[in-house]
């Protein structure tokens, strides 16, 4: 019997996982990626990777981990999925350590464990500050290592375009293209799995990789799959602000002990340990990200009056430092020739992950047959904020999922499918070379890049830390116009080989739709829940203030505790959200308030 | 002084097709600070036009990252192979010289096939021979000490600057070069690694392999981790030798 064929589309943490999985089940992987897999953005995770491993004397327990997850989620995660992350997760650590991860390690040999935001314990385990690279390369070296036995066929610097589905709209397979040769080619397979990762570049600068666009979860939604809760976009508190991306510092410098200030009256002000006294430095991102925005847009006292705070480690011995944050005080160092270990760093909030992401069950599974989502690109595991350290964790743990469903769903349906004649295939990839041969002619005055810049300014503008309806609606505006300029975009590279310009325009109105269905979601979302933080607005449009502060929604659950769906109109190119309930019923929600310790 | 420079000036050597011949331009974009090369390219994009005026394709290149962690933009800036995203303009001699670090075969303009790379870490089986990604039991407590050894080594990020600083990487000599050749030894220092030692060994005994190392200490000088490449070398070279000469007396 012929060994069933599995693509995966992108080779980060979760899809190689996946991979890794097919294989050890028996079946046969087409790896495909933008570049060499190990390049991918999974290695730009600094802090750590959350598992309640508990050796060091806190009585940590896996419930623990469970809660804090569900809670720094504002309640709004599948707590059966979040459950069988949590379980999982040291299993995963010492699959990851025999692998050859080099972890950070105690006097005794053992893993060393930090602390983390919005996490009591000690529950991080992490190699220096550079914890994604080592675990993405653990993985590479795996999947190297299948690739000879034969397991897995790569396609690197291969572009995904598009799926194709058959006459019952099940998916069989993907038209990709060589970003160099630019050939376009029809690939058939019994599941397609996409980890894409997420798509921080429809903000323009953040803290992803220039390859997080997430084009190709645009491209599946405008061919019928449901995005579920982008609205809820991660700000992380603290990044370098950069022109060209905002540099990420870890959480893990304050889980070390770094500190949060700004000058208030001529003295230096802890504002979040002031604010949040049980949790301090270390409250979840969402939470750290509004205080600072508060701190400097508001009450205007940013560092020479700038959108910077301080984040200062300057009082921690440098030795302890060099072992445990190494990797970014180097960034830091490099980046803005000022060294950490002396001077407090100055950092602002950036755009760093997405909560949300393709509409997967707890098997992700998507509402395609035979289309599969794994990692920061499908929406499971967070809810309304992710946790630090959360994230390398259920990329690694989808892709657990993700690849044996993928296999259990080929045995039981493959010879259940229709046959799919070589000229429906064939139809599907002349559309997506027409599409191509019609951009590589463009001769209107619009340049791709700059219009990027400008979506990114807009989304920055209305749909990052604080947000309000009238913003969400000019957004909404902007964005159909920029979607109409797309239109008369020049290109200057009208050639057939290794055409990043063309590329890249064709990526940019996936990016464009990508864009209109964070914004209608959060438009449509009137309550504040982890990141999204909707501001109040009166009769005439003005935002509601008291005793100068301003009114946020509050959370709401009796209308809004469930998981917005998002579908793509074809006919109006406009998103269309409604609400779909999911499974908590194991922890019951409360309020969320990290001023005081958590009760559970 | 860098608060006088209005603008950057850049000579760019591009090349249109792996078969075609290499030819320079010339690009001049605002100054502005904290500017790196990566970011300078991008500018281009936005307006690629040469210094006389010229429309022309934007310049190809590999990036992703941008904080040197990903090894995808390794060029040659001013002569010498690096990272282009750490490449501050403020830090650099103008005009700005950009070549494709061509001891590997050229795409397109900066933009270069290091496959060959990847071949190699296949060759020294740079992996630990795990059962299998399921659980099996507790893994083995490690020295932390060479826990740490490990960790500078798995910094790695196979961007190709020692092979291209390298000169026995080339036509002229079969090396594997330095940072495939590193992997070994990481993997032999590994509690699980170490029970394929020999393997890996064997693998760079012959053609390419440590012998062709001319020790010329230009890959620790380039390594944009600073990885003490010559160390390991030397270290691998004695395990190598001490597994040639076990090879004989076991014959």
């Amino acid at each position: 019997m012929a060994k069933n064929k599995i693509i995966v589309v992108g080779g980060g943490l979760s899809g190689l996982m996946a991979t890794l999985k097919i294989c050890e089940a028996g079946g046969e992987v087409d790896l495909f990626s933008y570049c060499p897999v190990k390049r991918s953005h999974s290695l730009c995770a600094q802090g750590g990777i959350n598992a309640c491993m508990d050796t060091k004397g806190e009585h940590d327990s896996i419930y623990e981990h469970f809660d804090d997850t569900v809670y720094g989620g504002d309640f709004l995660a599948d707590q059966l999925a979040v459950k069988g992350m949590v379980e999982a997760a040291p299993k995963l650590i010492k699959m990851f350590d025999r692998m050859g991860v080099p972890f950070t390690r105690t006097p005794e040999g053992v893993l060393d464990l930090r602390n983390f935001g919005g996490q009591k314990n000690k529950r991080t385990c992490f190699a220096g500050s550079t914890t994604g690279q080592q675990l993405l390369y653990a993985l590479d070296e795996q999947v190297r290592r299948w690739e000879v036995k034969g397991g897995v066929t790569k396609y690197e610097f291969w572009e995904f375009v598009k799926i194709f589905k058959d006459k019952n709209g099940v998916c069989r397979g993907i038209i990709a293209q060589s970003m160099n040769s630019m050939e376009i080619k029809a690939f058939k397979s019994d599941v397609v799995i996409l980890a894409t990762g997420g798509p921080g570049q429809v903000f323009g600068r953040c803290t992803a990789s220039t390859i997080c666009n997430g084009s190709a979860v645009s491209a599946v939604y405008q061919q019928g799959a449901k995005i579920a809760n982008p609205e809820f976009i991660q700000i992380h508190p603290t990044a370098i602000p950069g022109s060209d991306k905002n540099r990420l510092m870890s959480e893990a410098c304050r889980g070390e002990g770094g500190r949060v200030w700004v000058y208030r009256d001529g003295k230096p002000w802890y504002f979040l340990e002031d604010m949040y006294p049980a949790y301090g430095n270390l409250v979840p991102r969402d939470v750290a990200s509004r205080a600072i925005f508060k701190v400097c847009v508001h009450m205007d006292l940013g560092i020479n009056h700038d959108r910077r705070v301080y984040l200062d480690l300057s009082h921690i011995p440098a030795d302890y430092l060099e072992r445990k944050l190494g990797g970014i005080i180097e960034i830091y160092t490099e980046f803005v020739g000022k060294d950490p270990r002396k001077v407090p760093m100055e950092i602002f909030p950036s755009v760093h992950y997405s909560m949300g992401g393709i509409y997967v069950d707890r098997k992700h599974f998507t509402n395609i047959p035979g289309l599969m989502a794994s990692g920061e690109c499908d929406h499971q595991y967070h809810g309304a904020n992710r946790l630090g350290a959360n994230s390398l964790l259920s990329a690694a743990y989808s892709g657990t999922v993700s690849g044996p469903e993928a296999m259990k769903w080929a045995k039981e349906n493959v010879s259940k499918l229709c046959e799919i004649t070589d000229a429906e295939i064939e139809a599907a990839r002349k559309e997506v070379q027409d599409e191509y041969d019609k951009i590589r002619q463009m001769n209107g005055p619009e340049n791709a890049h700059k219009l990027h810049q400008e979506m990114g300014e807009i989304m920055y503008e209305y749909v990052s830390i604080e947000r309000d309806n009238n913003g969400l609606d000019i957004c909404l505006g902007k964005l159909k116009e920029i979607l109409k300029r797309w239109e008369n975009i020049g290109v200057t590279d009208h050639g057939n080989w290794a055409n990043q310009e063309a590329m890249f325009v064709r990526q940019l109105r996936n990016m464009i739709i990508y864009a209109m269905a964070i914004t209608k979601s959060a438009r449509s979302r009137d309550e504040s829940r982890g990141a999204h933080a909707k501001i109040m607005l009166d009769e005439n449009g003005k935002r509601i203030e008291k005793d100068g502060e301003l009114q946020f929604y509050p959370r709401n659950d009796e209308k809004f505790m469930f998981t917005s769906v998002v579908s793509f109109d074809a006919a109006t190119e406009e998103p269309v959200v409604t609400y779909e309930e999911f499974e908590h019923s194991l922890i019951k929600a409360r309020p969320r308030n990290y001023a005081v310790a958590k009760k559970e | 002084m860098a608060e006088q420079k209005k603008t950057v000036k850049f000579i760019i050597e591009r090349q249109d097709s792996p078969t075609s011949k290499p030819y320079t331009q010339e690009f001049e974009i605002p100054y502005r600070p904290a500017l790196n090369v990566v970011a300078s390219l991008m500018e281009i994009q936005k307006n690629p036009v040469t210094t006389d005026g010229k429309k022309v394709a934007p310049v190809v290149w590999e990036c992703n990252c941008l904080e040197k962690v990903c090894g995808a933009c390794m060029m040659v800036i001013n002569g010498k192979a690096r990272q282009a995203c750490c490449a501050l303009i403020d830090e650099l001699e103008q005009p700005i010289r950009l070549q494709p670090a061509r001891t590997f075969p050229v795409i397109r303009d900066l933009h270069i096939d290091r496959s060959v790379m990847f071949e190699s870490l296949k060759r020294v089986q740079a992996w630990v021979e795990v059962d299998g990604s399921w659980e099996v039991k507790d893994a083995p407590i490690q020295n932390p000490y060479t826990a740490t050894t490990a960790y500078e080594i798995s910094h790695c990020m196979t961007c190709g600057c020692c092979l291209e600083a390298c000169p026995n990487v080339g036509p002229q000599s079969d090396f594997i070069g330095a940072s495939p050749s590193v992997q070994a030894y990481l993997f032999n220092l590994h509690p699980l690694g170490k029970f394929d030692k020999e393997k890996r060994l064997e693998a760079l005994m012959g053609k390419g392999g440590i012998t062709s190392c001319g020790n010329s200490q230009n890959c620790v000088e380039v390594c944009p981790k600073n990885i003490k490449l010559t160390t390991y070398l030397a270290q691998l070279n004695r395990d190598v030798n001490k597994q040639a000469l076990k090879n004989i007396f076991n014959k």
